[in-house]
């Protein structure tokens, strides 16, 4: 069977939840490989849930927060964005492709975006393969 | 009625959670009254038949420092297990895995390489390695084999309680052993002794501000203000990421915490908290200054697991990327 990436979306609930439900009432195509789950704001994901995800089986992390200047929570997106640069150089320095994890703005009226980030995150991941965490 | 007997033994460490326990002083004595001491090889000669021959569960509590790492280390952690009626996890190593850990970052191959091959006073023309198994004209000699990886106690065997610290403080050590002097009723399983409930900041006297970062500091890079958070003055302390119940000894002398005392509750893997701590407050928000900002942080696996790396969700470096980058 070929390879088929499992990827776990962190999506927060203002803006990329609503954005990918709009591409679904859209009826806009985007890959299952992406497994939704909806917390409150991108600034909620605790690192430690991504690096749960990888070692729980995920071969990609999607974090999609509001865009810049829009968060509903005034800088929740800001404090996603600096954990991701620095989670991205744990990563490597764990031996991870820091690729493997993908941090994007998705707005509530964004389902064409929304489609075209998570093809674009699955393509990636992809081309990298299964991630075999070792014991 | 016999006193109930204690065992103490190490694996994988310094021997500075052997120092913590004579370092209670004349309380020793108090230890030596109230147990009958039967395995201690770091203090007094006992052998491992000795231990073999105690009946399952005959030991009260086993104190279990160091990590695991080699066969003969898992060899004493099963039998200590099988003797012991309350095993704990007693000191940084044991608890989750601690500087031993560290190797983690590589393998059993490059380690050997290292050290057999490649160090400057490294003689070995012929590269022999360490064979678990050789024979000799008189027979066959057997050395534990080395592992791939470095584990905490209770990835091991079962682990009742666990003692934090690198090394555990006197005073808490003290605690703990008192408390089974007086044999007070058990807590629950796993729970962790000698410490508290909260993080490191907690007991920490420096006065804190809203913290802005533009950059990080190397401990021989500034000379930190004296009253004032280190992590305000751009010193990595890791003091939101550790528990407490050290008395912030570290801090209190200018140096910022280590992280030695573990995760605080309800946290596994302290360096994915520091890295939620520190993105609070590095002062940014465009990409390319944060990362001229993370490229401050001279090691951040080294530095956010540098006692807990076995016991991560990580817990060891993959080979996902094949080429290495600093």
């Amino acid at each position: 069977m070929p390879f088929e990436p499992k990827i776990v979306g962190f999506l927060c609930n203002w803006c990329s939840y609503t954005g990918a439900d709009l591409a679904g009432v859209s009826r806009i195509k985007w890959p299952p490989n992406v497994r939704p789950i909806r917390v409150m704001c991108s600034g909620r994901i605790d690192p430690t849930f991504i690096v749960k995800a990888f070692r729980e089986g995920a071969d990609g992390v999607l974090v999609s927060g509001c865009h810049p200047g829009d968060c509903h929570y005034y800088q929740g997106n800001y404090k996603a964005l600096r954990r991701y640069h620095l989670l991205r150089r744990v990563l490597e320095q764990f031996g991870i492709h820091p690729d493997r994890l993908m941090l994007t703005w998705v707005s509530a009226a964004e389902g064409e975006r929304w489609a075209k980030v998570t093809n674009e995150i699955t393509e990636r991941v992809r081309k990298l393969g299964p991630l075999h965490l070792k014991d | 009625m016999p006193k109930p007997k204690v065992a103490l033994y190490w694996a994988a460490s310094c021997g500075g959670c052997e120092i913590t326990v004579v370092d209670i002083e004349a309380h020793i004595l108090d230890v030596a009254n109230a147990f009958d001491i039967v395995f201690w090889p770091c203090l007094m000669d006992f052998k491992v038949k000795d231990v073999e021959a105690i009946e399952d569960g005959g030991i009260f509590v086993t104190l279990f420092n160091g990590a695991i790492r080699n066969s003969e280390q898992e060899h004493l952690a099963k039998l200590l297990r099988r003797k012991s009626k309350v095993l704990v996890a007693f000191g940084s190593c044991a608890h989750e895995g601690c500087i031993p850990g560290l190797a983690n970052v590589t393998n059993r191959d490059e380690i050997f390489k290292t050290v057999y091959h490649e160090t400057v006073s490294t003689d070995n023309t012929k590269g022999v390695l360490p064979q678990p198994k050789t024979e000799v004209p008189e027979g066959v000699l057997e050395i534990p084999e080395f592992w791939n990886k470095v584990c905490a106690l209770d990835q091991v065997v079962d682990v009742d309680y666990y003692v934090p610290g690198c090394p555990p403080q006197s005073n808490q050590v003290w605690a703990v052993l008192d408390h089974l002097i007086q044999g007070k009723p058990l807590p629950p399983k796993g729970s962790i002794l000698g410490a508290g409930q909260k993080s490191c900041c907690d007991e920490c006297p420096r006065v804190r501000k809203e913290k802005k970062l533009k950059r990080f500091y190397r401990t021989h890079e500034i000379i930190p203000n004296p009253d004032e958070c280190l992590l305000d003055q751009g010193l990595l302390c890791m003091g939101p990421a550790t528990r407490d119940g050290c008395g912030a000894k570290c801090v209190k002398v200018g140096i910022p915490c280590r992280g030695c005392y573990g995760p605080p509750p309800g946290s596994h893997d302290m360096g994915m908290k520091m890295i939620s701590a520190l993105s609070s407050v590095i002062d940014s928000e465009d990409p390319a200054e944060i990362d001229r900002i993370i490229a401050t942080i001279a090691d951040p696996v080294g530095t956010f697991y540098r006692f807990n790396l076995a016991h991560s969700i990580l817990y060891r470096v993959q080979d996902d990327v094949k080429e290495k980058r600093p």
